[in-house]
């Protein structure tokens, strides 16, 4: 216990297996980037199984993908990328050492966008599938073409989105902390890197999202003529 | 390092406080963020697993000392291989060495005072520890019989097993190896003492940093693909159930992704700790530094390519074998580099031959005939003999106890008397180790003929002309578990009883020597400066303190 | 215990252990060959390391506590020769293994084709004559056969450890692997993928006889119609003839000479009308229609089981193919 002491005074966060801030800052981003390069893997097996059964069954697949209301998929892309705007300028504003007032508003406002996602996605998406019978295993009454090859469709459909859904529920969680932590005056200028880091969680949170978009809602020419 | 060595001849019986002794009670256990405990707390688990998954290889070579099967009905028979298999790959291999010896000596070897995230540590055990009870539970509920393969549909349609609790296990152990590997990469990477450059880093490291790249970019493949066989076994979604357009090869592909890489997680971490015994036994520089080093990331990298030699006779197109038979001879050669390096660091050595430098021979030994038996089946023509014979049962086995469990054993008494402090009997500790590689040898190598011969693996019941190798093999089974079982005694023993071990008793080279046994909580008094390359034993070899 | 133990030491005393299977088929030497080679590098390998570091490890033992081993320089030229040496070794072994494996691969055009059935726990076979077995197969010597193999529930796998042949059995789709049998005999039929309870007694015999013996065991069987006749029965029941015979004006493609030719479906790509086509054809009719036609097929999913399934392929067959006729 007596390190802790030589190490003398340094800001609130920072802690004694380190030897100085600056390698604490580097550290968390380089785990951050690793842990996102896991997340890219955890999601890439999915996109790989999603890719190889649209090869196998495409005309199944965009059948299942016209089920999907992209009006809600769209919107939600656009609240999404709202959400990394003000994330990022949560993030400028304790870089430049603006009033901590300021950092929460934009928290806050990233969050309410988490928020609208989510409810657009439960409300408007995952309900009326529910009520329309397009769920499988759980609520299943579609009887159109290619039952076999949209039920898979929604399979991955609900597989992806469910899991993407779960990163903005843990992303909501670590806003809310963040929150917290800078109303307790726990950052400044020299020290932002909890901010800084969960900041790249949420941008690649919205990335995903922003292929999930396309791979899901946007397959097989859903207006032709257009 | 050159303040470490005047501490060199300080008395061995040092007092203080360390990290055993900073508090007591099991909250202080349970809770806390030090790597030497967490490490002590891997240690206990998966020496617990081990012994699960051992008692179910016994019970198993029991029953075949009988053709038509001495003890058990098939089904029992396939509940107790798919136990062992599932147990000993996902809950005592993988987690083996990086999670006890590469926890303990990570931080130690580079001059940090603990890994990156701590809690992130305490948390990987603790996942871990939930993915162990669901295993534990599965087995406790009846077992599972689909093999640590899983392969649907049978896994997700026709087993009537506890399936999903197993694949749950998996999953969710999963996590505790990617948080792992990373801690290890960011620590590798940022906590380094002054000095510690790339090119001085001991090789243990650099083989902890590939087996780390593999946890990191293989394990989410293996949770995704497990946690879609729970789905498919749930809801019947038909993801990889042939009858409504899925297919069960897609499995097959993602599985072996992962676990063709995992079987390098196992190998590497070894391969680790076999170059810092050789070197320490025989006070020699290793040879070729930098190939040994740069051979353990060629083999993670390499390992990535090579998934589909395990379905070479799934009917896949013979262009795909042609690539993946010649990328799977490929990966020999790093391992050939590396036994070839060890050997030679041997040459003009000073070797003595204490119980750890027993296991890292045997090790090289037997990794050579289980990497040279590879060549068997990464060639195509008699990989289509050889698959799912009991041939792949031995080369595997020579790999992972052979190779990885011989160096587990090794790593844990060469750095039992930093890590508790005290010294083991080194006679009993011989004996020991040699009735280990007697009895592994008897029991695998018969084996390789079975699989020849063409007796397929996970059969409970076996043509009557096998029956005198199986029989070798279960003698053989009987004496290791007794090699296995002598050192629990011992080790147990010697942490009550065992002799003061000093700051260095064998006369290593290394940062962790530098410091006390049992090192403190902080690790070193003061973060050392480090001025020379790994293993420098011409600058000092000094005597055993 | 004592028995079996008894029974060990007396065997051992015999030296009744197998080393090797029966070399049985075509193929089987060339494997044997190539299984030695490897044997040979194997032990060439091992020896060597054993040796060298037995050596080392009496000449460099530890003399004293304090001696101080002189300092030896790695060297380039050793690195790379145990890459490059080990390099060369394994292209040769991939060469040789490769070429054997594509030689084995196609099975001559003069196979005679067998239709293999897997299921828990039991191997189903058929003979186009129309025999049918059980968990036995009965071949002529020298006469290359054809396996087509499915598996109606989970996945097998074919293994005649005497033939050097083994192939996955797969659901849903069709696999074939082809021996010539060199041996008359009688030679073990394994599973060789895990498929559950009774996995290890998914077994059976293949006994290779002489033509006449094997023309004897044909005729002294049940009179039974050939599978392409029973094929051709299938065809009439389910009145696929309604829309694919010559006189229903042309309101689905004809099936004479169909097999074997390279057809365009109807989402644009080529495909070669084979067993699974004409599968996923007759199950899911609209996934791979060809030609101009409308899809007015129904699927008959669950209505044809494996066996049918062969039957009315083999009746496909027996239509004509672009590859050779049938009948041989």
């Amino acid at each position: 216990m007596s390190e802790l002491a030589a190490h003398g005074a340094h800001p609130p966060g920072f802690a004694h297996q380190f030897e100085t801030v600056a390698q604490q800052r580097e550290a968390g981003q380089l785990g951050m980037w690793v842990f996102l390069v896991t997340e890219i893997l955890f999601f890439g097996g999915m996109f790989t199984s999603y890719t190889i059964y649209r090869a196998l069954h495409y005309e199944s697949f965009v059948t299942g993908s016209h089920l999907l209301e992209v009006r809600f998929g769209a919107t939600n892309t656009y609240v999404l990328i709202c959400s990394s705007l003000t994330m990022a300028l949560a993030i400028r504003c304790a870089q430049t050492g603006k009033r901590k007032g300021q950092i929460i508003f934009w928290l806050i406002l990233t969050m309410i966008f988490g928020a609208l996602f989510l409810g657009l996605k439960l409300r408007f998406e995952w309900y009326r599938d529910y009520v329309d019978g397009i769920v499988p295993g759980v609520s299943w009454a579609y009887t159109g073409a290619h039952a076999p090859g949209v039920k898979m469709f929604m399979c991955f459909y609900f597989f992806m989105t469910g899991l993407h859904a779960l990163h903005m529920v843990v992303g909501l969680g670590i806003l809310t902390t963040l929150v917290i932590m800078t109303a307790r005056n726990r950052f400044s200028p020299e020290y932002y890197a909890p901010l800084e880091i969960s900041g790249l969680y949420w941008h690649f949170v919205d990335i995903v999202w922003i292929f999930l978009f396309a791979l899901l809602y946007l397959i097989g020419g859903r207006y032709p003529g257009s | 390092m050159s303040t470490a060595i005047a501490d060199l001849h300080e008395p061995p019986a040092e007092s203080g406080v360390n990290y055993l002794n900073a508090n007591y009670g099991i909250k202080s256990w349970l809770l806390t963020l030090d790597h030497k405990r967490i490490a002590l707390l891997y240690l206990g688990s998966i020496t617990i697993m081990f012994i699960v998954g051992g008692v179910a290889a016994v019970l198993m070579r029991l029953h075949l000392v009988e053709p038509q099967g001495a003890l058990f009905e098939p089904e029992t028979y396939n509940k107790l291989f798919s136990t062992h298999g599932i147990i000993m790959v996902f809950f005592f291999l993988v987690p083996s060495i990086p999670a006890t010896l590469g926890n303990f000596l990570i931080p130690l070897m580079i001059g940090a005072r603990d890994v990156a995230f701590p809690k992130l540590n305490l948390l990987s055990w603790y996942v871990f520890i939930t993915g162990a009870c669901f295993a534990l539970y599965a087995t406790l509920s009846g077992g599972v019989d689909t093999g640590w393969t899983f392969y649907p549909p049978y896994s997700s349609l026709y087993s009537h097993t506890n399936v999903v609790a197993v694949a749950l296990g998996v999953f969710i152990a999963g996590f505790s190896s990617i948080l792992t590997g990373l801690n290890f990469i960011v620590t590798i990477h940022k906590m380094r003492a002054p000095g510690m450059t790339w090119f001085r880093l001991p090789l243990f490291i650099w083989a902890m940093y590939a087996t780390s790249l593999i946890f990191v970019l293989g394990t989410p493949v293996i949770a995704i693909t497990v946690f879609l066989l729970g789905l498919e076994r749930i809801l019947h979604v038909g993801i990889f159930d042939p009858s409504v357009g899925g297919d069960p090869l897609l499995f097959q592909h993602l599985f072996w992704f992962y676990s063709h890489p995992a079987v390098y997680i196992m190998i590497l971490p070894g391969m680790g700790v076999v170059s810092e015994l050789v070197t320490a036994f025989s006070r020699k520089k290793i040879f070729g530094y930098s190939f040994v080093a740069f051979s353990s990331l060629s083999i993670a990298v390499i390992s990535f390519v090579v998934w589909g030699h395990h379905m070479f006779v799934t009917g896949q197109s013979i262009y795909a074998g042609l690539v993946f038979s010649v990328l799977s001879f490929l990966v020999a050669i790093p391992s050939a580099v590396k036994v070839f390096n060890w050997t030679a660091t041997l040459y003009k050595g000073s070797i003595s031959y204490e119980a750890p430098m027993l296991y890292a021979l045997g090790f090289i030994g037997l990794f050579t005939i289980g990497g040279l038996t590879g060549l068997f089946l990464a060639s195509l023509a008699t990989d289509v003999h050889l698959n799912g014979t009991y041939f792949i049962v031995a080369h595997f086995h020579y790999v992972m106890v052979g190779g990885a469990v011989m160096a587990f054993m090794g790593g844990i008494h060469f750095w039992w008397p930093k890590i508790t402090g005290r010294l083991y009997p080194d006679y009993w500790a011989r004996i020991a180790a040699a009735i280990v590689f007697v009895g592994f040898n008897l029991t695998f190598f018969p084996q390789f003929i079975l699989g020849y011969a063409g007796m397929p693996r996970r059969y409970a019941i076996y043509p009557a002309e096998f029956q005198v190798l199986n029989v070798m093999s279960s003698a053989g089974a009987s004496i290791l578990g007794v090699g296995y079982l002598i050192p629990l005694i011992y080790l147990t023993w010697s942490m009550r009883y065992g002799k003061p071990a000093g700051r260095n008793p064998w006369g290593a080279k290394g940062l962790e020597w530098t410091t006390l046994s049992p090192p403190p909580t902080e690790n070193f008094e003061e973060i050392p400066i480090v001025t020379e390359d790994a293993y420098e034993y011409l600058v000092a070899g000094g005597p055993r303190v | 215990m004592m028995g079996f133990l008894q029974f060990g030491l007396n065997s051992l005393a015999a030296m009744e252990i197998p080393m090797q299977p029966p070399v049985a088929s075509s193929i089987a030497e060339g494997v044997d060959q190539l299984y030695l080679l490897l044997t040979g590098i194997t032990l060439f390998f091992s020896v060597l390391i054993f040796s060298i570091i037995f050596y080392f490890m009496i000449k460099y033992r530890r003399r004293s506590e304090t001696e101080v081993p002189p300092e030896v320089h790695s060297s380039l030229f050793l690195e790379l020769a145990w890459t490059i040496i080990p390099s060369l070794i394994c292209v040769v072994l991939f060469v040789w293994s490769s070429s054997l494996y594509i030689r084995n691969a196609r099975p001559p055009a003069s196979s005679t084709e067998i239709f293999v059935i897997g299921k828990q726990w039991m191997w189903h076979l058929q003979h186009p004559e129309g025999p049918r077995e059980i968990n036995e197969l009965h071949v002529p010597i020298g006469v290359p056969v054809k396996l087509t193999m499915t598996s109606q529930d989970v996945i097998h796998d074919f293994y005649i450890p005497a033939f050097r042949i083994k192939k996955d059995v797969l659901p849903g789709r069709y696999s074939s692997i082809w021996f010539q049998p060199t041996q008359t005999g009688t030679f073990h039929i394994f599973c060789a993928q895990y498929c559950g309870t009774n996995h290890s007694q998914m077994i059976g015999w293949v006994y290779v006889m002489t033509p006449t013996d094997y023309a004897a065991w044909l005729a002294g069987g049940e009179k039974t119609e050939s599978m392409a006749q029973q094929g051709e029965r299938l065809y009439s029941q389910f009145g696929c003839g309604t829309c694919h015979s010559a006189e229903s004006g042309g309101r689905a493609p004809s099936l004479v000479g169909l097999y074997g030719k390279p057809e365009k479906t109807q989402s644009g790509e080529t495909r070669v009308v084979d067993e699974a086509l004409i599968r996923q054809a007759i199950l899911v009719p609209n996934s791979v229609r060809i030609g101009n036609y409308e899809p007015i097929m129904p699927t008959y999913q669950g209505q044809i089981d494996e066996e049918q399934m062969l039957q009315l392929i083999a009746y496909v067959k027996s239509l004509g193919s672009a590859e050779r006729t049938n009948g041989q």
